[in-house]
């Protein structure tokens, strides 16, 4: 049991990091996938991340691997692309997924590019899957910095985000911070789509955040029990990804992320708010 | 009779294109106003103007001494997502927000606040039930109970009895008239003019041109609401700039 579940972590540094680092990611990033999937918004999400990418490619171009560089260039981008796949959706006759569409695959061409420019495969390699047991302490800091945060402006804005998903007129009648939430919404999305960039890499980035939201869509129809069950399941998939790769050898982010589509499935098929199981196994109805 | 709202030749809309068209006249304080008229009518649009969230594309509301914390408001059903993950409690409890805002608690005395509401509205046993497991007239209920919270004194309702039995309408219709007892200012976008006649005092025939407004009776005549039929063609596309807006 010692050997299977705690020495890895009591015996390697790299791992201790990898842990904090997947836990602190969950705590922050599942609640949004939550408010990200009730608003229709899943595939919105998976663009930010991509588009986090030309964004940290150029300031890997002007400084090298660094953090800081790569960090203010993801969050630009990831801003500029939310707001610009907004305007195209309302100003012009393309829905909002085909926008999306197009930004999607843009950004990852030329973010690719951008890398392939100065960098090696490895570099390019790391942006696209990161390097969840490479976390040194700084990376660390602003991992745990951007998510304490966006915690705190979560819990600020809760109420009037669970209203304008429920009943945006309503929201409208009572208060004028419709568009204000909103915005600060998209912004949280990014700052944590970035935390996750720089564990899990532009293209796994998403699957902390949506992953285990989905997961929790299975097991609760409140919307607050939702984001706890979301952040169990993902510190869950965290620790048994991190264990498997350590153990099996496999490559660690994409091994969390499995974790984390594996308890997917298993939402889908046991999950009590309309999972299979209880589609396809019916039972005799109530009297009342 | 103090006025609660008033019309100064008023026009709403969407992309210049007039909704409610040159509309003035004024609301009493303590009116029971219906808002009757075709679909496209403006009779929704009206409403969001009060609210604000519409500003007025040419003319004015004035408000007196209503402020927006004052009105409450009811959307169509339609507008709401019932998909989300939310029971009637968390539903109803957001009548608060007025006071409650963005942080603050919801004490003892709220939370019996809001218990007398739901039962007010017949939905006690509802309460932790998700709202995507409610009927229409059950969730109607619960919105009824969210604007008994909010404790207006100018209550907007946007269709509040579409298709919904008559057991609903009826009771729903005792809350209204409670209100109207209570000396606030209901206002009322419906459809069925038999309900309206029976029990609106006063009801406004819109058009986008306002086509008559004062007692139901004579608002209702049948040249009225022939004059209204035809006045509500659809958006004209290619229409010329308003004369009268100047």
């Amino acid at each position: 049991m010692y050997d299977l579940f705690i020495a890895p972590f009591a015996e390697f540094d790299f791992m201790r990091r990898a842990l904090a680092g997947v836990i602190i990611l969950s705590l922050s990033a599942a609640p949004i996938g939550i408010f990200l999937m009730l608003r229709r918004m899943s595939l919105a999400g998976d663009v930010m991340a991509h588009a986090i990418l030309p964004g940290a490619a150029l300031g890997f171009l002007v400084a090298g691997l660094d953090l800081f560089a790569m960090t203010v260039g993801g969050i630009a981008a990831g801003i500029a692309v939310a707001v610009a796949a907004g305007l195209v959706a309302r100003f012009t006759e393309l829905k909002e997924d085909a926008a999306l569409a197009a930004f999607y695959l843009v950004s990852l061409a030329l973010g690719v590019t951008l890398i392939s420019l100065k960098g090696s495969n490895v570099d390019l390699f790391r942006v696209l899957f990161g390097s969840v047991l490479a976390l040194d302490n700084p990376t660390l800091m602003v991992i745990a910095s951007f998510t304490t945060f966006s915690l705190f402006a979560l819990a600020l804005i809760w109420r009037p985000l669970v209203l304008e998903c429920v009943d945006p007129g309503f929201l409208r009648s009572v208060s004028g911070s419709g568009t204000v939430v909103h915005l600060l919404f998209l912004s949280l999305v990014v700052l944590n789509l970035v935390a996750a960039f720089h564990a899990l890499g532009t293209l796994l980035a998403v699957g902390m955040m949506m992953l285990p939201a989905a997961a929790a869509r299975f097991w609760t129809q409140d919307v607050t029990r939702m984001a706890a069950i979301s952040v169990a399941i993902g510190v869950i998939s965290g620790v048994s990804g991190l264990l498997v790769s350590f153990h099996a050898n496999l490559p660690t982010g994409p091994a969390v992320i499995l974790a984390a589509g594996i308890f997917y499935a298993l939402s889908v098929v046991l999950g009590p708010v309309g999972g299979l199981r209880k589609r396809l196994t019916p039972s005799q109805h109530l009297e009342a | 009779m103090a006025t609660a709202l008033g019309f100064q030749n008023l026009t709403l809309g969407y992309d210049r294109h007039p909704a409610v068209h040159h509309l003035s006249g004024e609301i009493g304080e303590g009116a029971l106003l219906a808002v009757v008229g075709p679909n496209g009518a403006g009779k929704s649009t009206l409403l969001k103007g009060i609210v604000g969230v519409l500003r007025p594309l040419g003319g004015k509301i004035s408000r007196n001494d209503v402020k927006a914390r004052d009105i409450a408001y009811l959307p169509q059903i339609a507008e709401i997502d019932r998909s989300f993950p939310i029971s009637v409690y968390d539903l109803v409890a957001m009548g608060l927000w007025k006071r409650a805002g963005l942080l603050g608690g919801i004490g003892a005395k709220d939370r019996e606040k809001i218990a007398i509401a739901i039962e007010t509205v017949g939905l006690r046993g509802f309460e932790s039930r998700a709202i995507g497991t409610l009927s229409g007239g059950q969730m109607q209920r619960a919105l009824f109970a969210r604007l008994l919270l909010q404790d207006a004194r100018v209550i907007l309702l946007d269709e509040p009895f579409a298709s919904l039995d008559s057991k609903t309408v009826s009771d729903l219709l005792e809350l209204v008239h409670r209100w109207h007892g209570e000396k606030r200012t209901v206002v009322a976008v419906l459809h069925d003019f038999e309900l309206v006649k029976q029990h609106f005092p006063e009801a406004l025939l819109l058009a986008r041109e306002p086509v008559a407004w004062g007692k139901t009776l004579e608002t209702l005549s049948p040249e009225n609401l022939l004059k209204a039929r035809r006045m509500s063609e659809a958006f004209d596309e290619g229409a010329g700039i308003c004369e009268d807006a100047a």
